[in-house]
């Protein structure tokens, strides 16, 4: 034992420097800065790209890119905010939080860890690299949906490989994290006392390992139908484009849930610290949480009620859509039962995690209305849905991301972030994503379609004032850069436990956290420790 | 301490060995959505898909027409952007009586030089009638070919089964021809010599 743990030790000091410690670190804090990182850089390189979109849409008329790379912007902003932006940053903050919170010293499989993330450059330079080819980059929308997407130039191939790779690095990071938790808790974190967030990262990486594959064997078909003559979705050679549809949907909608769960359980931390109680039905959660998850596998014909389908297939869809907002309900209805009568205070986490409680909710109803099979013929394919998924997804997925930087930027860097620009960030933000996805809603409702470069005139205001929007947002979130910037470098020293109202094995350890924590694990039973965990949940 | 070390490693590898395979497994199950679907449309007939072959007449057709019964039949015409020909029906559309046999034709022109082959992929909307729409001769059972400039009509015989569901009042038949890359090179062949 006690050899163990001096070559262990030992280990620890001959750390490499610069460029090579960050290439084959297999600590899970490094790891976690890495993926947040390479997140927060494609959050830019998205958000440029939406900017070029919302410039093209700031009159109408074709003024300023041409259409074929107006549809480039439009698939590849997609597919750099989920796969690039979104999904690495909750990645990210599993590596960083989910052994600090379970009291484990790193993740199951470190080495393992190293790759997944790794990979993810390579997968990036390869799709944007598509930007520069002779073909361009895909126009066919992130679903990429056949026939069109087939038409394309072979750009496709590469296209297809970078989503093999980052499915990839997505399931070796779910199975990493499963293992983690599965097996590495430390003694009394039963599984019933493991934190929200710990809970939603679990349910997320099943859904993860469930249905990146099916992605992976979607577009492995697109793959072999424009290369090596397969014919899934050719009809001419006996094939059917609506299956492509099927396949993608049946993971592309779990595939929204695992961008949102991991946000659920961020909200789930934040509110209870800035409410001082404890988290209002937390059994409850957990289990809306896993039937969320089961729901997510057998509502995806709601994106194609279009395509035509029989009325029974039809009202099954829109019923099983909308039982989905029960659980969603329950959660939202726990958030706001958490914060009745608590001793609140609103610093910058709590402020994003309150926006992400109202305007998510916005999103849910939007989507309710589109779930609704007559209604969703005249709004499918329009701006409403663009509008709804972005409430979701930005004031959603993101406003959670953004919660959770400011609540535990301070145990990362040791530093307390600037509160008051932390607060203008969140004004900022909060007021102009509203003016900026807002008006889609009405301009949906009015008929203009999605992934058009131009329009008719009378949607000229809603446009204006949505671009309008989309820049004050977009600049916004430069402040932000700073503002994490400015942290890192240096700031008021903060406490272990850094907000009052804090609970969690990750408190007990000091700001900024070491590089190893809980080589010997914590006893969540032990009486100094009870307070900090048991005693919360 | 050392024990308990490798026990832990064990556990972990199992995890990751069954959660590998799982994951391999998803991508089996992506594949295996293909004859699923296809089974499943054949069988319900969402997909608008018809038989690949001509129905038996004396099987299926009732001994008496449904005279009280009138469904409108719409035919419409497709042609892929590869293929050089003009392709429409004869008639746009046609009144009919479930339970009785009718003959109309579609027209094709192929006006480019070259003899082509083509391939029409047939489809019944809305897809539950697919089930009830029987074809007992068409040119989409077997490949066509025009040589330069040449035209033909092309006869199709169907009848509507009178278990069509009585709110359908209309049903479309809709072709798209494609070019057959392979059969249309052979052609080409055979001519040049
Ligand atoms: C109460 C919950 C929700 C319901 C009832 C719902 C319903 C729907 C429906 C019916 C559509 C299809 C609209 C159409 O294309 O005509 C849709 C689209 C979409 N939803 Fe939701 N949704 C919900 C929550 C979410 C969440 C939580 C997310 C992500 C975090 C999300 C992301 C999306 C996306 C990305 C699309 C558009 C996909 C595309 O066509 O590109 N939704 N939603
Ligand atoms: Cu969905």
């Amino acid at each position: 034992m006690t050899d163990a743990t001096a070559a262990q030790h030992d280990a620890h000091e001959h750390h490499p420097k610069g460029l090579a410690r960050w290439l084959f670190t297999t600590n899970h804090k490094e790891i976690g800065t890495l993926y947040l990182i390479f997140s927060l850089v494609m959050f830019l390189v998205g958000g440029a790209m939406a900017l070029v979109i919302r410039a093209e849409l700031f009159a109408p008329g074709l003024h300023l890119v041409n259409p074929e790379f107006f549809n480039q912007m439009t698939t590849m902003h997609a597919l750099v905010m989920i796969f690039g932006a979104v999904m690495p940053a909750f990645v990210g903050l599993a590596n960083w939080m989910v052994p600090l919170m379970i009291g484990a010293p790193d993740m199951a499989l470190p080495r393992m860890n190293n790759w997944s993330f790794w990979i993810m450059p390579f997968a990036f330079t390869l799709l944007l690299a598509t930007l520069f080819m002779p073909s361009g980059a895909p126009a066919s929308g992130w679903t990429l949906y056949p026939p069109l997407s087939l038409q394309g130039g072979n750009s496709l191939a590469f296209v297809i490989l970078a989503i093999h790779l980052m499915g990839i690095s997505s399931i070796m990071g779910a199975i990493n994290i499963i293992a983690t938790i599965l097996n590495m808790r430390a003694p009394g974190m039963t599984l019933l006392r493991m934190p929200m967030f710990v809970w939603t990262w679990l349910i997320t990486a099943f859904l993860l390992i469930a249905v990146m594959p099916v992605l992976a064997g979607a577009v492995t078909m697109l793959l072999t139908d424009r290369f090596f003559g397969t014919s899934f979705f050719n009809a001419a050679g006996g094939g059917d484009p609506v299956l492509y549809q099927h396949i993608f949907w049946f993971f592309g909608h779990p595939e929204v849930y695992i961008m949102i769960l991991p946000a659920f359980g961020i909200v789930s931390e934040i509110i209870p610290t800035f409410s001082r109680k404890k988290l209002f039905g937390y059994t409850s959660m957990v289990y809306a949480t896993a039937s969320i998850a089961f729901l997510s596998f057998i509502v995806w014909a709601h994106h194609m009620f279009t395509v035509g389908m029989p009325l029974g297939a039809a009202l099954f869809f829109m019923y099983a859509t909308m039982v989905i907002a029960v659980p969603t309900g329950i959660k939202i209805f726990n958030w706001v039962s958490t914060m009745w009568r608590g001793s609140m205070t609103f610093e910058t986490p709590m402020l994003f995690a309150l926006g992400f409680v109202v305007l998510f909710t916005i999103g849910g109803l939007s989507g309710v209305m589109l779930a609704i099979v007559p209604a969703d013929f005249q709004y499918h394919d329009t701006y409403f849905v663009v509008a709804h998924f972005h409430y979701v997804l930005v004031t959603g997925a993101v406003f959670a991301i953004m919660a959770s930087v400011y609540y535990w930027l301070p145990k990362w860097t040791g530093h307390m972030y600037n509160e008051t620009l932390g607060k203008i960030h969140f004004w900022w933000s909060t007021f102009w994503v509203n003016v900026l996805f807002f008006p889609q809603h009405y301009l949906g409702l009015a008929g203009m379609p999605r992934r058009i470069p131009d329009y008719a005139i009378q949607f000229t205001e809603f446009n204006v004032i949505s671009s309008i929007g989309g820049f004050a947002f977009g600049i916004g979130q430069l402040l932000f850069v700073y503002i994490v910037w400015q942290c890192a470098r240096g700031g008021q020293k903060a406490t272990a436990n850094v907000w009052e109202g804090a609970r969690g094995l990750e408190w007990t350890v000091p700001s900024p956290a070491p590089l190893h924590t809980f080589d010997n694990p914590p006893n969540v039973d032990d009486p100094d420790l009870v307070a900090h965990t048991g005693g919360t949940r | 301490m050392s024990d308990s070390r490798a026990s832990t490693l064990n556990s972990k590898l199992r995890y990751v060995g069954q959660l590998a395979l799982f994951a391999v497994a998803m991508f089996g199950f992506g594949y295996l959505l293909v004859p699923l679907y296809d089974k499943f449309c054949e069988v319900t007939g969402i997909g608008g898909r018809t038989a690949e072959g001509p129905v038996a007449e004396a099987e299926y057709l009732p001994t008496e027409p449904d005279m009280s019964r009138e469904v409108t039949v719409h035919f419409d015409a497709n042609v892929n952007s590869s293929l050089p020909w003009h392709f429409e029906p004869v008639e746009k559309t046609m009144a009919v009586h479930p339970g009785k046999m009718y003959e109309t034709a579609y027209i094709a022109t192929n006006y480019s030089d070259q003899p082509v082959v083509a391939q029409a992929v047939p489809s019944v909307a809305p897809g539950l009638a697919s089930l009830h729409f029987n074809k007992t001769e068409c040119f989409c059972f077997t490949e066509q070919l025009l040589g330069p400039g040449e035209s033909r009509e092309m006869p199709v015989r169907f009848f509507v089964h009178p278990d069509l569901d009585d709110g359908t009042n209309f049903v479309t038949l809709s072709y798209i021809v494609y070019k057959n890359d392979d059969a249309t090179a052979r052609e080409t062949v055979a001519m040049g010599q």
